[in-house]
């Protein structure tokens, strides 16, 4: 009895932290924390009979996972599509917008950049929890640096504060970012951090999902000294193509474009994105009927 | 020039009745008792030179260095107690290694006398501690040009363009005045520091000093190097001749 107590304490605490974190989130108990009784409960879950209160439940949710196929417990995350490229002068961040929980869409307009400092954002991607208590930490660390150094900070140091938080907690996050800003020293610089915690300085960057889709585009499409209407062009057709083809990538296209003279938002919705191969125009869509003056009935 | 605490200079946690606090005064008073530390902040760099007085004739030359470096790009001369003067260079370059290894970029001259002043401060704060007895002229090149800093044992630390502490810091300091810092190079810089040096030896008093110069500036590739061997002694001998002239008047 008293055993079982202390069981049920650690699961509520290791919910949280620890290296079983990720477990909990899934939805997986460790076996190590199982007593004997639900070992043996989880080898006759199918039969239903003698589950008592926390077997039913667990019954529960395999079945709401089996029928809906949403598995609502399943940790948020930014299937993505994360950009950042420098151009002369600067450089301009772009993201898509999908939160996805398992096949669920939960935010289907999310901000993925976020600012660090006046002069430096970070594109997120990976586990949005993770994602968020990283840019947080470092925004507060960048903050007290700022204060002491009397001026703002450097690119790098945003980018080596986040690599340090990314490698030395490698077990227990999963998170890529992509840093990018603009300081009087160094000008427009992008660094991409990806799983493990490495530290690299690139020209331009690409993370999340649908990245994968994007390596042989940059191939061809980049190059030096570009313009700044060329980047941002550049960022937005291929976050495009990313969405068209990656599930877990869709929404709006957002883009932060940072150079001296400030930080510009832009924000390109879904229906003004060029169509790509195989792509219909949308036809009685919802887009349509909410952007037509006087709605008309729907024929079915 | 001093007055007797007469009591209220017992411990560095207590103020006299004019609001001075004398351990600190007479901390000061250790570092003028050692040879003169001069620096100064010419157009491409810094300069920095150190009146070595040898204690005796069987000490190897070269030896007991009064410059460290702190980073490759920064380094400090000290006066006053020397095994003072070890303790602050060993924090001031754990300092710069933790800042780079935290922020990814070399430590700011800036920061790094801030962080120095403030750990000499800390030690005028406790009953249990004693001040240093040493005062710093710390010089450095970082990404916005050569700095250079001087920290007194208060804890107080400021920002020159020629600084000198010791023996002769005011004689020092009348002949850096006279000089034309903003339009000098490195390589001028470094004969006329040794001129000022050589000039503010008391001969009578102390006899055999050593000289020892460093500097950072471009044509060393902003790193902190002792002043290669043929410019010094290119350096002794103009000073040694400009002694005679002076003498011959």
């Amino acid at each position: 009895m008293h055993v079982r107590k202390i069981i049920r304490e650690i699961r509520k605490v290791g919910r949280y932290l620890g290296n079983y974190g990720k477990f909990y989130r899934e939805g997986k108990t460790p076996i190590v924390l199982l007593t004997k009784e639900e070992n043996l409960r989880n080898k006759s879950v199918r039969s239903g009979k003698d589950l008592g209160f926390w077997g039913r439940q667990e019954q529960r949710q395999i079945r709401t996972k089996m029928d809906l196929n949403m598995d609502l417990n399943a940790p948020h995350s930014m299937g993505t599509t994360i950009i950042g490229v420098t151009y002369n002068g600067g450089v301009v961040l772009g993201a898509d917008s999908r939160t996805s929980t398992g096949m669920y869409v939960a935010n289907r307009a999310s901000d993925k950049i976020t600012q660090l400092t006046d002069n430096v954002y970070v594109c997120r991607s990976g586990s949005a929890a993770d994602s968020q208590l990283v840019s947080d930490y470092v925004r507060y660390f960048l903050h007290q640096h700022t204060i002491q150094l009397g001026q703002p900070a450097t690119v790098k140091v945003a980018a080596n504060l986040i690599r340090l938080i990314s490698y030395n907690n490698k077990n227990m996050l999963e998170t890529g970012l992509i840093v990018g800003g603009w300081d009087k020293y160094e000008g427009g610089k992008i660094y991409g951090i990806p799983l493990g915690g490495t530290l690299i300085e690139q020209p331009f960057a690409i993370g999340g999902s649908g990245s994968s889709y994007l390596y042989g585009f940059f191939d061809q499409a980049w190059k030096e000294g570009m313009t700044k209407d060329e980047a941002e062009q550049l960022v937005v057709k291929a976050v495009s193509l990313a969405i068209a083809r990656d599930g877990a990538s869709g929404g709006v296209v957002r883009t932060v474009v940072i150079n001296s003279e400030g930080v510009t938002r832009n924000f390109y919705p879904g229906d003004t994105l060029q169509l790509w191969h195989e792509e219909l125009e949308p036809q009685n869509s919802l887009l349509d009927i909410l952007n037509s003056p006087s709605p008309e009935p729907m024929n079915i | 020039m001093s007055s007797i605490g007469t009591g209220y200079d017992l411990s560095v946690t207590t103020f006299s009745p004019d609001g001075r606090v004398f351990q600190i005064e007479y901390a000061a008073k250790a570092v003028d008792n050692s040879g003169t530390v001069i620096g100064i902040r010419c157009k491409d760099g810094i300069v920095m030179g150190v009146e070595k007085l040898i204690a005796s004739k069987m000490m190897l030359p070269g030896s007991n260095r009064r410059i460290h470096s702190v980073n490759r790009h920064s380094g400090m001369a000290v006066a006053g107690l020397a095994a003072d003067g070890r303790q602050i260079v060993a924090r001031a370059k754990s300092e710069a290694t933790n800042y780079q290894s935290v922020y990814g970029e070399p430590i700011p001259v800036k920061e790094l006398a801030e962080r120095v002043a403030s750990y000499v401060h800390l030690c005028t704060l406790y009953w249990w501690l004693r001040p240093f007895g040493c005062g710093i002229i710390l010089g450095g090149y970082d990404r916005d040009g050569p700095q250079l800093y001087m920290v007194e044992p208060s804890g107080i630390s400021y920002r020159y363009f020629g600084a000198a502490i010791g023996k002769g810091k005011q004689a020092a300091k009348t002949e850096i005045e006279k000089l034309k810092l903003s339009e000098m190079t490195c390589r001028e810089g470094v004969i006329e520091v040794a001129k000022i040096i050589y000039k503010v030896h008391d001969e009578a008093k102390d006899k055999a000093f050593e000289l020892e110069m460093s500097w950072v500036c471009d044509e060393s590739k902003q790193q902190h190097q002792k002043v290669p061997d043929d410019l010094l002694e290119e350096a002794k001998a103009a000073a040694r001749t400009a002694l005679e002239e002076m003498d011959a008047d």
